[in-house]
């Protein structure tokens, strides 16, 4: 029989437009391929340094975003209630000559009258600036509802946490080991990655309550009861401590465990480091064995004595560590029953990790000069690598569990090593090197500084003169000192109490507040359509940002319509949340690689206009006109400080061009563009590792312009900032916490990690709400970052409640059954189903599949609406009342992070209701519903 | 009825590691994005934004629970396609010779100019790897992305399936699998490839890497042999800080 003739050789496309995905927040670069000026498909950039070629499902579904039927076409304003989702269609020059008439007379009396939140934005680095000149304190972006836990506790620990900040040594480690991770954090690169050290043999532990995605493929589950990770850890240090399974050499050379601790409990320093005059922490030379400066050429600092004077015994951070978790306290015998993770599973870890920590080391060949001087002939590492993200974040005891983990890396010499965590340039950067937040509002003038930063202190604290929190969602006050991320889930449930005072505009982006971005989310849209004894809105104007038309749409009096990923320019920056990896600082842009067919803008470049429209210092030129045409002007001609702009490629330099420091190129775009959207400069040999005290890294830093002079520093196990809130607690200083948070604060900003229960335990009944509730987000489908995507939408367009085999059977549910589920704010009704490979005591279910009837362009019996839900509905931005005539924040005591995975609940069967429960009234779509077919082949 | 070859020149086919795949669904859609723009008619979508929506789809992942007798339940993800079977029994229903197996290659293929859309291949392939596409009407399956492997307008190292290519964990390999000297067949060889269903006889060319044994931590002999580094140096502060000093001796 003959075949049929074939044309295995058809043209693939008209042309290839390189770019930056925004599919996730992962950043992956991709080849567009574009037919008769269309999208026509799209797969990753083999370049480039975050994918290298892979795609994930959310990636090469990205056309259906640029088609979806939710795209907004058109600024709307408000015509019907809020919440009702009744516009009209305005122009862009209504719109913004609106929003100045809104704004201008904010700026000129009461700026911090704006709150200026900014979701999952990418371009912090330039909305943060706006605000800033706008003059507001009201600014930040999701992190305080993300993980900023993981971030703080990485930062003021090590200059650096995972992700963005940091990454494990694909290529060398031989055990990497995996907590709590959502399934999207990172996403391509954590699966390249495991994909690269299975081939080689390498292991894969998995610790997390739910055995899906990552842990799926983990060699080993350690299946541990939510919110008892940091008890694990602190386990595992108690079995490596006792075994003297630890890198004491990079003990004494690179971290604060050798500094002297002020010992004398009557001294107002009780707790803080013995510095010299220069304020140098103070270390005892084990040559000399002598006091001095712990940065001195030839010192080697001993991690075992102790320093004796007046009367007084002064010892090593090394002692006071090992005192704490040599305690019979973190034995695995005393865990096992919290974590739910046996004893002898906990020893057989730790013996596994001491095993290739200590048994199994890494070394390189390579030559490296350290900041004392010394030159060392190889690199020595030790391949165990660690990765978490929000799992272990999001909880009341998030930063010290994060904190626990970072000091166990750093006890394993496993950090800036052979085979363990690297820092992707321009990380590592320790709290130090950071600003501290800024709060100084003047009316009709900038805001004294940066908005977000790092407190050292009691005094760097964003307090008024009154001690009132000078910021509207309380961020660095004493109810959370160190939220460096700010707490935009407190924004709207504080601006609608007035607490700490009233604001007049909610300015948001890219943040579904009245759906799966907030907790208590029917409160929140109760919050956002309140009205006063005049019948006005207690919060009076909300002006949001969004390309699609979301549930947070309808919240809004003025809608300011964003473009597509595809459509607009973009910049991922290495003075943001730069995609860099560990052997390249890297930086990338988007660019319109097709134009909107609708009236739509890039919400950067909108900001522009309003910005000198308002007349915004470094937005307007002396003439009145604005000092940048769009966001890709701002890209190529804004300076920070002399030579150092969004964009660190291509660079003009006195010689041509440069990279790093440099003026602004007139060429810069089309130089991205032609290298395929991104730039990377790479890390010379030497100085990929040891990046903290490596000399060759700190002068490289320097001349890339991440700092302005090398910057070495000690990993800080024992964190002197968090002594000094302490210190505050205790009754020192001028700057005093209310006694009602004195004892929480002298409990939980221990400067050493500590594990304690989740706060809500304290607030509702454990045995009330016995079983433990959690989200994950799927790999194929991003929450609502976007749209209810026609394609991943048949993958991920139901999300049951999974339940365990022994609750299963207990309750007598069988597949298609249903179960009310309570908390101690919330009921929902949802259905149900069985999962085998999951903790005993734990349900789940996926993150926002649930949506509300109007939104998305879906129609309102799809599945989404029908079935769908969110825990969200049960968990509370506050803690239940405990009679003490106060109410208690839900979030992390340190950072404030929301506590979203403390959630408790208790779950029974009940009879099928007609859809899940809460259900609320439709909203009216914006713009209509998505068509009834699809078959979406773009010709020539 | 339609005739298999006698034999084929090559067998072009994947393997798919069972070890290693997360279950990210990065091949399902890669693939639907490739086939919706290439080969014959476009994969449609019916009732993509309403209340039951469906859409022909040339590769899919499953996920199965697996309890083992003793320990944790385990997770596994099953991405399937069509497995380009030798005896094809797609083909060999085939009403009007639509369904054919290429002699080159061993791809299965559906000539759609000649496909009338009966069902019958569907029908009879054990392992459901055709999809009827309602917009079309047309039977749509797997072509192993024949208008890729061969692409001269595509640069060399892209001429692989599009599934292989976005693979995130590295989980599928594509190559010829008559050929015992090529990587595929190297790693099934490695790794103890299998066959899906070899009780229907189909002689699958396509091939899985089962996982590796799982939960080391849990067997007891396993403790026994990491016990020494965990023997401790002390059970008491004090003699910890004594451990310390002899150890810093020491480097």
């Amino acid at each position: 029989m003959t075949q049929p003739h074939l044309d295995t050789s058809p043209p693939v496309s008209d042309e290839i437009r390189k770019t930056t995905c925004y599919m996730c927040a992962c950043r992956c670069g991709i080849n567009v391929h574009m037919k008769g000026g269309k999208v026509a498909y799209i797969e990753g950039n083999r370049d480039h340094p975050v994918n290298k070629g892979v795609l994930c499902a959310k990636g090469s579904a990205g056309i259906m975003q640029v088609n979806a039927p939710s795209r907004l076409r058109a600024p709307l304003k408000r015509v019907g209630p809020r919440g009702s989702g009744e516009f009209e269609e305005i122009s862009w020059d209504e719109a913004l000559t609106l929003a100045t008439s809104w704004l201008k007379p904010l700026r000129d009396t009461a700026p911090e009258k704006l709150a200026f939140f900014t979701g999952r934005d990418q371009s912090q680095s330039f909305t943060g600036w706006w605000a800033q000149q706008f003059g507001t304190p009201n600014f930040a972006a999701h992190g305080g509802f993300c993980s900023v836990n993981m971030a703080a506790a990485g930062i003021y620990t090590m200059g650096g946490a995972f992700w963005e900040f940091g990454q494990p040594d694909w290529d060398h480690t031989k055990l990497f080991i995996l907590f709590g991770v959502a399934e999207d954090h990172d996403s391509n690169p954590i699966k390249m990655g495991i994909g690269r050290i299975k081939a080689r043999g390498a292991r894969v532990i998995g610790v997390n309550p739910i055995r899906s995605g990552y842990n799926a493929v983990a060699d080993d589950w350690l299946g541990i009861t939510p919110g008892t990770d940091g008890l694990l850890i602190l386990s595992l240090v108690h079995e490596l401590l006792r075994a003297g399974k630890i890198d004491l050499d990079y003990l004494s050379r690179y971290t604060n465990a050798p500094v002297l601790v002020n010992g004398d409990p009557k001294s107002p320093e009780h707790g803080l480091f013995l510095r010299d005059e220069a304020g140098k922490p103070l270390v005892i030379d084990r040559v000399t064995g002598k006091l001095t400066p712990f940065d001195q050429p030839g010192v080697r600092p001993d991690l075992a004595a102790s320093h004796r004077h007046a009367g007084v015994t002064h010892r090593p951070v090394m002692h006071l560590l090992a005192e704490r978790y040599l305690d019979a306290q973190y034995a695995p015998e005393a865990v096992a029953g919290r974590t739910g993770i046996p004893a002898a599973k906990i020893r057989a870890l730790a013996a596994e990790i001491a095993r290739v920590a200590f048994d199994d080391p890494v070394t390189l060949d390579r030559e490296w000069t350290d900041f004392r001087g010394e030159t060392h002939q190889t690199m020595v590492g030790r391949p165990v690598a660690f990765h978490a993200m929000r799992g272990i974040s999001a909880h009341s005891n998030g930063f010290q569990t994060a904190r626990a983990l970072h000091v166990l890396q750093i006890l394993l010499g496993a950090v800036e090593t052979p085979g363990g965590m690297r820092f992707k340039p321009p990380y590592p950067k320790p709290a130090t090197a950071h600003p501290k937040p800024h709060c100084k509002v003047t009316p009709g003038a900038p805001l004294d500084g940066p908005h977000l930063g790092y407190v050292q202190g009691p005094d760097d604290l964003c307090l008024r003169d009154d001690g009132s929190p000078a910021r509207i969602d309380k961020a660095f006050t004493w109810e959370n000192p160190m939220s460096a991320h700010g707490l935009m889930h407190m924004v709207i449930s504080n601006a609608h109490a007035g607490d700490p005072y009233r604001i007049d505009t909610l300015f948001m982006y890219m943040a579904n507040m009245s759906w799966n971005s907030s907790m208590n989310t029917g409160g929140v849209m109760q919050m956002l359509t309140d009205t006063d004894e005049n019948g006005d809105y207690v919060i009076p104007r909300i002006i949001y940002s969004d390309a699609y038309s979301s549930e947070m749409v309808a919240y809004a009096d003025l809608i300011l319509p964003d473009t597509t990923y595809l459509e607009r320019h973009d910049c991922i920056s290495l003075l943001d949340r730069p995609i860099a990896e560990a052997d390249g600082a890297a930086d990338a842009i988007r660019w319109p690689v097709i134009e909107p067919d609708r009236d739509v803008r890039g919400f950067q470049s909108v900001l522009l206009d309003l910005g000198a429209r308002l007349g915004l210092p470094g937005m307007v030129q002396p003439d009145g006109s604005p000092t940048y045409a769009d966001y890709a002007d701002y890209m190529v001609n804004h300076q920070r400080k002399p030579g150092i702009g969004p964009l660190a490629g291509w660079r003009t330099g006195e010689k041509g061009l440069t990279h790093g420091r440099g003026g602004p190129n007139a060429a810069q775009l089309d130089a991205y563009i032609a290298n395929g959207g991104f730039f990377v400069a790479h890390v010379p040999e030497g100085a990929s590792y040891f990046k903290p005290w490596n000399r060759a890294y700190q002068d490289w830093a320097v001349q890339m312009g991440f700092y302005d002079s090398p910057q070495p520093y000690l990993f800080q196990l024992y964190v002197e900032p968090l002594r000094r809130f302490q210190l505050a607690a205790e009754g020192h200083g001028l700057r005093q916490p209310p006694d009602h948070l004195r004892e929480r604060i002298k409990t939980t900003l221990d400067p050493l990690p500590i594990w304690y229960g989740a706060l809500e335990d304290g607030h509702a009944d454990p045995e009330a709400f016995p079983v433990h509730a959690l989200t994950q987000r799927p790999m194929a489908m991003y929450h609502s970052w976007g749209t209810q995507n026609a394609w991943l939408r048949q993958i991920h367009g139901v999300n049951p409640l999974y339940v365990p085999t022994a609750l299963w059977r207990q309750h007598g549910f069988v597949e298609g059954d249903w179960a009310q589920v309570t908390s101690a704010h919330g009921v929902i009704t949802v259905p149900v189903a069985h999962m085998a490979a999951l903790n005993a005591n734990t349900v789940w279910t996926w993150n926002a599949i649930g949506k509300r009837k109007g939104a998305w362009a879906l129609d309102e019996k799809a599945a989404e609406a029908e079935k769908g839900f969110l825990l969200n509905h049960l968990i509370h931005e506050l803690l239940p009342p405990r009679g003490d005539g106060l109410r208690w924040s839900n979030s992390d005591p340190v950072t404030g992070q929301a506590a979203w995975f403390d959630l408790r609940v208790k779950i029974e069967k009940v009879a099928a209701p007609a859809r899940s429960q809460p259900a609320y009234p439709p909203i009216t779509s914006p713009v209509g519903q998505g068509p009834a077919t699809l078959a979406w082949k773009v010709e020539t | 009825m339609t005739t298999l070859p006698d034999r084929t020149e090559r067998k072009l086919g994947l393997v798919i590691d069972l070890d290693t795949c997360v279950g990210c669904h990065a091949c399902v859609v890669s693939c639907k994005g490739w086939n919706t723009q290439n080969y014959g008619a476009p994969l449609s979508d019916q009732d993509p934004y309403g209340a039951d929506p469906s859409g022909t789809f040339l590769n899919r992942v499953h996920s199965y629970e697996v309890q083992p007798e003793a320990g944790a339940a385990q997770l596994v993800h099953f991405p399937k396609s069509c497995l380009h079977c030798d005896n094809a029994p797609c083909v060999t229903v085939c009403p009007t010779g639509a369904s054919y197996k290429r002699r080159e290659d061993g791809i299965v293929l559906v000539n759609e100019d000649a496909c009338i859309g009966c069902g019958l291949c569907a029908w009879a392939c054990p392992y459901g790897a055709r999809e009827m596409d309602m917009a079309a009407k047309v039977m749509k399956k797997c072509t192993l992305c024949v208008d890729r492997i061969y692409n001269d307008n595509l640069p060399e190292v892209d001429r692989v399936p599009a599934c292989v290519r976005t693979c995130p964990s590295n989980a599928r390999h594509f190559g010829d699998l008559s050929d015992p000297d090529s990587d595929v067949s190297q790693l099934v060889a490695a790794r103890g490839g299998m066959d899906l269903m070899p009780e229907q006889g189909t002689a699958p060319v396509n091939k899985y890497l089962p996982p590796r044994p799982k939960d080391r931590l849990d067997q007891t002999g396993d403790i026994d042999v990491l016990a020494p580094f965990l023997a401790p140096v002390t059970d008491q502060p004090k003699g910890f800080l004594g451990w310390l000093d002899k150890a810093l001796d020491r480097l």
